[in-house]
């Protein structure tokens, strides 16, 4: 049974990335993105990792994809317009191309190889006390940096997105 | 009567049950608004059908029932059908995880007065609540017409600023109860309603709930002398409904919430848990309207800066407070 529920939500995740890579108007292909995010959380939920799908959930299709919703509302395309230039041609397709096509040469290689997975999962996929205890214990100095980066990150933005000085100002208006 | 089947009714009867109670009282709450706005402004509200006006929620299904659908000439047709529906099911589905009342045992069985008590429940309410953006966001953007946009733009921006703060006050719930569950935080909450034990994180809560439900003071999306209808402009008849009383679930979903991480959820002296958790949830629906009957409406700069620079800010310091407290009292 499990194994069939797979094979769909695998399906329906291929299919909705391929519909979100071709379609023309931005925001349909943020919707097909939104769906291939939910096949991939019940993916998650499947292989008993109930948080991980609710990350996926909450993080990629909640607030990652409403920015890019929001991006492109921003920039006023309406539901009529097409983009009027034409796609990409077949150079720019050339690195996606070899890109893609090397992870799916290993993912296909490390399937025959080992088709079951050699590591059974640890107990912190499915509990979330023991998930922020390995979080915050084995993982401590991994977090921390992560979180550090993050910080310089919202300083950088801030940066940034500052308010003009009144010295460049003036410099705008000579 | 086999086992199994006894075990089945029971749950399609709780499901049939929690989805009527919903849709009565999702509304009968918009007549509740009317007639408590109605007495703020000293007029009596809606009094014509039926005696006290108790019929008028038939009277406006009826109403949006046999009005035209409308759908603009150049809108996105599928989209501008979907989001309506989008909005409401969002708004129904975070009640799955809601535990209204202790378990309670039927015919040898006990039934847990909740439809699924997940592990993880606090993150699938946070999960639908961001989910919950895209209707609006849809149905404004597809519905091709600029008032429709900028009230989808802004309800997105503000939506995405307040989630941030809802979910950081909903960290201290989290580590004083030590469980994700509902049920679970209810429980801790046997002696003292969390309320108590942090105000302010019961306080930024609250402020961000009414947020979430773009109700006066920040219904930015839908100001109606600035923006039309915001949103929802281009959208007539039921479709309309829908989103109508998405927001007024989503009002209900909202007081569940409070009730439950905060009130105490069905704990209470004397009365069955089931009354006490009803009690509470309304009373704070009574409080959102009574906040839209009392306050104006903020200006939008003033709604991000309240957002970012002072909610933000304190609901992460609650945190760390928070944190510190239970570590030192722990010893």
């Amino acid at each position: 049974m499990a194994t069939w529920i797979f094979y769909i939500l695998g399906a329906v995740a291929v299919v909705a990335t391929a519909m979100a890579v071709t379609r023309r108007n931005p925001v349909h292909s943020v919707i097909y993105l939104v769906n291939s995010f939910f096949a991939l959380a019940l993916i998650f939920y499947l292989l008993g990792a109930p948080l991980v799908a609710a990350w996926e959930v909450i993080i990629y299709a909640g607030a990652i994809m409403v920015l890019f919703l929001f991006i492109i509302m921003m920039l006023e395309l309406s539901p009529g317009e097409e983009a009027d230039r034409q796609g990409p041609g077949p150079l720019q397709w050339l690195p996606v191309l070899l890109l893609g096509g090397a992870l799916l040469g290993c993912t296909l290689l490390l399937l025959q190889l080992d088709p079951a997975g050699s590591q059974e999962l640890p107990n912190w996929y499915a509990s979330p006390r023991d998930f922020g205890y390995a979080l915050f214990h084995e993982y401590a100095l991994a977090v921390e940096i992560v979180s550090f980066q993050l910080l310089f990150a919202a300083v950088g933005a801030f940066y940034v997105g500052r308010p003009a000085s009144r010295k460049e100002r003036s410099g705008g208006e000579r | 009567m086999p086992e199994w089947m006894v075990i089945l009714l029971l749950i399609v009867a709780k499901l049939g049950l929690i989805f009527m109670v919903l849709l009565t009282l999702a509304a009968y709450l918009v007549l509740a608004e009317r007639k408590i706005l109605g007495r703020i402004q000293l007029r009596p509200g809606p009094n014509r059908v039926g005696p006290f006006g108790l019929m008028q929620p038939l009277a406006d299904v009826i109403k949006l029932l046999t009005k035209e659908d409308f759908i603009p000439t150049q809108a996105d047709k599928w989209l501008f059908l979907l989001a309506p529906g989008l909005a409401a099911v969002t708004a129904l589905l975070t009640f799955a995880v809601v535990p209204f009342g202790p378990p309670i045992t039927l015919f040898g069985h006990e039934v847990p007065l909740v439809v699924c008590d997940l592990n993880i429940g606090v993150l699938f309410f946070l999960g639908l609540s961001s989910l919950a953006v895209y209707g609006m966001t849809l149905g404004g953007w597809a519905s091709n017409s600029k008032y429709s946009l900028l009230g989808a733009i802004r309800g997105l921006s503000q939506l995405i600023s307040y989630e941030l703060s809802m979910g950081l006050a909903l960290v201290p719930v989290v580590m004083l109860a030590r469980s994700f569950s509902l049920t679970d935080i209810v429980m801790a909450q046997a002696d003292v309603p969390f309320a108590l034990v942090n105000p302010l994180a019961f306080l930024i809560f609250l402020i961000s709930a009414v947020a979430e439900s773009k109700r006066i003071p920040f219904d930015l999306p839908e100001a109606e002398n600035e923006l039309v209808g915001g949103f929802h402009t281009e959208y007539s008849g039921m479709r309309f409904g829908l989103f109508f009383v998405g927001e007024y679930i989503n009002l209900i979903i909202l007081g569940s919430m409070l009730t439950v991480f905060f009130l105490g959820g069905w704990m209470g002296p004397f009365l069955p848990g089931v009354v006490w958790f009803s009690i509470k949830v309304l009373f704070v629906c009574f409080f959102f309207i009574w906040v839209r009957g009392t306050l104006p409406r903020l200006r939008y700069d003033q709604l991000m800066h309240f957002g970012w620079k002072i909610l933000l800010p304190l609901s992460l310091l609650n945190v760390i407070l928070t944190g510190a407290f239970l570590l030192w009292r722990q010893g």
